[in-house]
């Protein structure tokens, strides 16, 4: 499992009713099953990905978090998780308003597009920024919605969302220590994870 | 099993199935109380002490109860034995499987060949109009007489998915996990259309007799061959009888209309029409024209989401049933829309709900043919539930 994957597990209560937006090959659910008797279940935009997962008996669906998050009912799940997703969801504010209805909680995992190699390449060379997390050109890209860390926290307050723990991480997945300034953070974060509850919780 | 006697044509080879009497009956959402029930069904593995390892395979329009093992009346292997079976994907080494023959089916159930307690006469085109609620009633009467009280896994593939939603709706504490396969909640208006044009093309043929061909000592067996032909494109795609058949003719003298000294319209014959002809002609031999009109017509008025409301979430709200749904992306009969319209009213009613698109070209029939990654999900299905089911069972 990722590294980023077990910090998200860390933050999830045992036994709790876990929904894995972007579930990929199982490994979380599975792993929230097997270890904290999590009722886990997954939605994957990849058939081989979504068949592999039932194939080792884990309850995911052919889905994606554009449009299969309005059907579930209000407070269906514990925690909603999006790993690494957010930027290449095509209403990234509406996914994470449906996130904090049909979830007491949200997880979200973004890469970071505050890094300072990315601010220096697009100052220096004055094209489309290209690192190891941010592999792709621009004209073949799925991450069509970048933001940073103060781009997401700004949301969340506009949003009236509760930030209850925020971390930065390296791209291996591994946290990094910037816990205490936003703005160190957001200069050398690669990635950020958030775990997020509607205002009143 | 043996030929006890081989009656008129009209009735066809009579064999001895295993069957259960069920002499108190069942009353038919119709309103008529069917009694003596008669059901006709086989098992294979073995039940366990607990009585909780009982999976329920539904069969589909013209299939039967000769789930893993050769059936008497084709000589054929069973209709799902490269799924059922030690160590296969419905692995009878576990589970103790069940199959039943449907209400108003010709392979031994309670139907239109059976004879009416009033008028000691066959029911004949006169047997009432069953629904899949009555069908699955039927089959919960044997899940009672066999001693089970809760199912572990219900699967069943088109109109057997039909049996298998409608169970997990009337039945939601009896069914641990279904599996609805190839599937739609609704009878769409285009699969109504298909069955309409099979019931005229047994209504037009002179051997009908209204129903009554069998004190005529006839079948309608051009018009149920028709319908079978027309029905079976529907279980197939256009890239599976390109593949298969292609344009090529047949050369074989015996099967084609004999050339004359003029040129003839039918000289040839392509090789799908062969094909065509030949499940046509095989269907009528093991297939009663009145079960073919009965049952199409319990998949016609079938409308889960229509009896709750018109939200198909209704039935499925605080079930505690694991579902799996499964599709086949060349599946025109029963699409992946369609599904896809199922899984999102489970999610609604906030169900466990895994949902795959198999890919296939072989459109709807693809459910009952070798498809690797079909017979994954299913063993894959079965193993995780099986699992959580042992989980469960350790917390209580």
């Amino acid at each position: 499992m990722r590294v980023d994957q077990r910090l998200i597990a860390e933050m999830i209560a045992p036994r709790a009713r876990v929904l894995d937006v972007g579930s990929g090959d199982g490994t979380l659910i599975d792993y929230l099953y097997r270890t904290r008797s999590c009722d886990a279940r997954g939605i994957e935009i990849d058939m081989q990905n979504v068949t592999q997962s039932v194939a080792h008996g884990l309850p995911v669906m052919h889905g994606d978090a554009d449009h299969d998050l309005a059907d579930y009912p209000d407070d269906t799940f514990d925690y909603v998780v999006l790993q690494r997703t957010l930027q290449a969801v095509e209403r990234p504010r509406e996914v994470l308003r449906q996130m904090l209805r049909i979830g007491r909680h949200a997880i979200v995992s973004f890469p970071n597009f505050g890094h300072w190699r990315l601010r220096l390449q697009l100052l220096t060379t004055g094209r489309m920024p290209m690192t190891s997390v941010w592999s792709t050109p621009w004209y073949s890209t799925p991450n069509i919605h970048p933001c940073t860390i103060r781009d997401f926290l700004l949301l969340c307050e506009e949003e009236g969302y509760v930030v209850q723990q925020w971390l930065a991480i390296d791209e291996d997945g591994a946290r990094a220590p910037w816990r205490r300034s936003i703005r160190l953070a957001n200069l050398f974060g690669e990635q950020a994870m958030f775990l997020l509850s509607r205002a009143g919780h | 099993m043996d030929i006890s006697a081989s009656q008129s044509i009209a009735d066809g080879p009579v064999y001895t199935h295993r069957t259960v009497r069920l002499d108190d009956g069942l009353d038919l959402e119709c309103g008529v109380h069917l009694a003596p029930l008669e059901i006709a069904y086989c098992t294979y593995g073995t039940l366990s002490p607990a009585r909780d390892n009982a999976i329920l395979v539904c069969h589909a329009l013209t299939g039967d109860q000769y789930l893993a093992e050769q059936n008497p009346l084709t000589g054929k292997p069973g209709w799902w034995d490269r799924m059922v079976g030690p160590g296969l994907p419905i692995d009878t080494d576990r589970y103790f499987v069940v199959c039943s023959n449907v209400l108003g089916g010709c392979m031994g159930t309670t139907g239109p060949r059976s004879i009416c307690a009033q008028t000691g006469k066959a029911w004949d085109s006169e047997f009432p109009p069953i629904t899949m609620h009555d069908i699955v009633a039927t089959q919960a009467k044997l899940i009672d007489y066999l001693g089970i009280d809760r199912l572990f896994a219900v699967i069943g593939g088109s109109m057997g998915g039909m049996q298998a939603l409608t169970w997990a709706a009337d039945f939601p504490d009896r069914v641990f996990a279904a599996m609805p396969i190839a599937t739609s909640p609704f009878h769409s208006a285009q699969n109504i259309a298909f069955n309409e044009v099979s019931r005229q093309a047994i209504f037009a043929d002179p051997d009908w007799h209204d129903g009554h061909y069998r004190d005529f000592d006839a079948i309608p067996a051009r018009g149920l061959g028709v319908a079978r032909m027309m029905a079976h494109i529907t279980y197939l795609s256009e890239e599976a009888l390109s593949r298969k058949f292609g344009r090529r003719v047949r050369h074989d003298a015996a099967t084609a209309v004999p050339a004359s000294s003029s040129p003839s319209l039918f000289g040839e014959m392509f090789e799908v029409e062969s094909y065509l002809r030949h499940q046509g002609s095989t269907f009528v031999r093991r297939f009663d024209a009145n079960s073919y009109l009965t049952i199409t017509r319990a998949m016609d008025y079938f409308d889960l989401a229509a009896e709750h409301d018109g939200d198909l979430a209704n039935p499925f709200r605080k079930s505690q049933t694991r579902f799996c749904v499964v599709s086949f992306s060349s599946d025109w009969l029963f699409p992946t829309s369609q599904s896809r319209l199922l899984v999102r009213a489970l999610n609604r009613a906030g169900a466990n709900v895994s949902f795959v698109e198999i890919e296939s070209d072989r459109g709807h029939d693809a459910f009952l043919l070798d498809e690797p990654d079909f017979d994954r999900t299913i063993r894959g299905f079965i193993n995780g539930a099986a699992e959580h089911a042992a989980f469960l069972a350790g917390e209580r």
